[in-house]
């Protein structure tokens, strides 16, 4: 009976009829009870909510009123003009392109520095993964102290070298970058410790090898050997790094509202006040739509890229 | 280390490099060191001096008092653990034996999960949270712990996790512990876990660092704040203090901040070997 149910529609007929033996059949039942429960919690959680999020985006459905209607594409055609969204997605999209470059290229120029400097090795570790570790929703707080525009230590200390420091969370136009620091300060360890990791891993022969084949320079030695070696993890730590950059919310929730004036308004800030404080939740399921149809490109160029890249190891 | 990219001979290549992995760490660490300091500073001193690291008068006792009081702390650590503790067993104990069957077994159904996990993979909290809060309120269960943890009682990444894992153990010993007698339970109680504890604990630090620090999902389940989880609880505390006590906002962070931070610098090697293991795989 949960034979029949877990059996794939359209499954390959291929399977020979042939008749299984007992213990075959006994360690298929055994196989299919013991992940019979991950399998209903896998439709129960994803697969019924991502079927009924693509299905209320295209319904006026809000929490609160009784009847809802199909309204075909009229969500996505009202997003279109949506300037929240489209800004929000802008804001997404601007705050993605800061972070992810430098935080990628800031945790490999100190995993190299780290990697080849003999001590304090586990110190700078800690000291740079720390924020990893940290309540994001309360080091937000603290750097909003840190970047008060009168009393923070930020704009003390450059008003020490003559500088007027910005409102940093409070203007328009310096509030995303604001952002961008936090993001970038709170992903750096995490890349750092991915990068130390696929540093380790290159075998020491080659940069021997390299310098046999006439690599002098250290850069040589990064460009030949470092950087080609490092191609997995790179690509795994740009994916992760755009991923959760388009994800970035709790910052924003804490610190800005998606304020002053719509500057910091991100996607998911954007999806929450819809379809959570204005329980417009068939316009906000298409905003959700849009969001996973952005990962859903993302997930799709990583594996072309890794399909193309060469393997060293 | 000594081939490395950068040859230690240059004395100066040295010193150079050592300041800017100073300088840097400095940096990140700046808002810890300012979080403490302002911690224990009484609001004039904070207007007045803020580069000034020791508090001109000790402030400590009165900030911590006022974050005690202001937000049931105990409360909020409470939630926390518990919520995370719940979430941890439960995905541990779906996804192991899932995974096992997926590595060990053939059945039909194993492909079709595979895809399933694949899928499961793309699909964060956040594009399942709509519908999901519509099925708990129509259910009356927002407010709960239920609602904090269902939605996490199946991890994906903890069955590909895992997966990957069983994958490369050996099947001879599977077999020896069958041959003994044992149910498939049995294997998976007394031969799978014992065996796979890198990847559990692996999966633990992953899970809790998430689910610790999540946002998103209390903020739409939890208007109650006896169900508050830490950033939730800290966001009521901001709202009551107007965001502008900074010592006992301080205060408060360094309460909320402190359990996670603790469990890393005591156990730090397993943190950086999970999360590569984990990031790698993932």
């Amino acid at each position: 009976m949960a034979d029949m149910a877990a059996t794939p529609i359209g499954a390959v007929p291929a399977v020979p009829k042939t008749p299984r033996s007992a213990a075959e059949r006994q360690e298929a039942r055994v196989g299919l009870l013991l992940s019979l429960p991950a399998i209903l919690l896998v439709f129960v959680f994803i697969i019924l909510p991502v079927a009924a999020v693509i299905t209320l985006g295209f319904t006026n459905f809000e929490l609160g009123y009784a009847s809802f209607e199909f309204v075909g594409f009229e969500n996505y055609v009202e997003l279109l003009g949506d300037r929240t969204f489209m800004q929000s997605l802008w804001n997404t999209g601007i705050y993605a392109v800061i972070v992810t470059p430098i935080s990628i290229f800031m945790a490999l120029g100190l995993a190299m520095l780290i990697e080849a400097e003999g001590i304090g090795r586990s110190f700078f570790r800690t000291a740079y993964f720390l924020p990893v570790a940290s309540l994001l929703v309360a080091m937000a707080t603290v750097w909003q102290y840190l970047f008060h525009p009168t009393i923070g230590p930020i704009n003390t200390m450059l008003a020490m070298i003559g500088i007027a420091g910005p409102n940093w969370l409070g203007a328009a136009n310096t509030v995303l970058y604001s952002l961008s620091i936090i993001g970038i300060w709170q992903s750096v360890g995490f890349n750092l410790v991915l990068f130390l990791a696929g540093l380790t891993a290159i075998p020491r022969e080659l940069y021997a090898a390299a310098e046999v084949d006439g690599a002098k320079t250290a850069w040589d030695r990064f460009r030949l050997v470092t950087w080609p070696m490092l191609g997995p993890t790179t690509l795994f730590v740009t994916t992760i790094s755009v991923i959760s950059s388009v994800k970035v919310f709790e910052t924003v929730k804490t610190l800005t509202e998606g304020g002053p004036n719509k500057a910091s308004e991100v996607l998911l800030y954007t999806i929450y006040q819809e379809g959570f404080v204005y329980l417009r939740v068939g316009y906000a399921s298409a905003m959700t739509v849009v969001f996973l149809a952005i990962l859903v490109v993302l997930m799709f160029l990583q594996y072309r890229i890794q399909d193309k890249q060469v393997h060293y190891v | 280390m000594s081939q490395n990219a950068f040859t230690p001979s240059m004395s100066l290549g040295r010193v150079v490099r050592l300041s800017i992995l100073g300088l840097g760490a400095l940096v990140f660490l700046m808002p810890y060191i300012f979080m403490i300091s302002t911690a224990g500073k009484a609001q004039s001193d904070i207007f007045t001096s803020s580069l000034n690291l020791i508090p001109t008068h000790w402030f400590y006792g009165e900030n911590f008092a006022k974050a005690w009081s202001r937000v049931h702390m105990p409360t909020l650590l409470f939630n926390g653990i518990l919520v995370c503790l719940m979430i941890l067993v439960i995905q541990v104990v779906i996804a192991i034996p899932c995974a096992y069957a997926m590595a060990k077994m053939k059945f039909r159904a194993a492909k079709a999960m595979m895809v399933l996990i694949m899928l499961g993979l793309l699909v964060p909290i956040h594009a399942t949270a709509l519908p999901l809060y519509v099925a708990f309120d129509r259910a009356g269960a927002l407010n709960s712990y239920f609602s904090l943890v269902a939605p996490f009682s199946i991890s994906v990444f903890g069955i590909f996790l895992f997966l990957q894992f069983f994958r490369a153990m050996p099947n001879d010993l599977i077999h020896a512990a069958r041959l003994d007698g044992m149910s498939e339970i049995g294997v998976i109680a007394r031969v799978i876990v014992p065996n796979a504890w890198p990847a559990i604990t692996a999966f633990s630090i992953f899970s809790v660092v998430a689910h610790w620090n999540d946002l998103f999902w209390p903020l739409v389940v939890v208007s109650n704040q006896a169900y508050a989880t830490p950033p939730l609880g800290l966001l009521y505390f901001r709202a009551a203090e107007a965001g502008d006590d900074y010592g006992a906002l301080m205060a408060a962070t360094l309460i909320i901040t402190s359990p996670l931070v603790v469990a890393f610098l005591l156990a730090q090697k397993r943190f950086v070997e999970g999360i590569t293991m984990t990031g790698l795989k993932g």
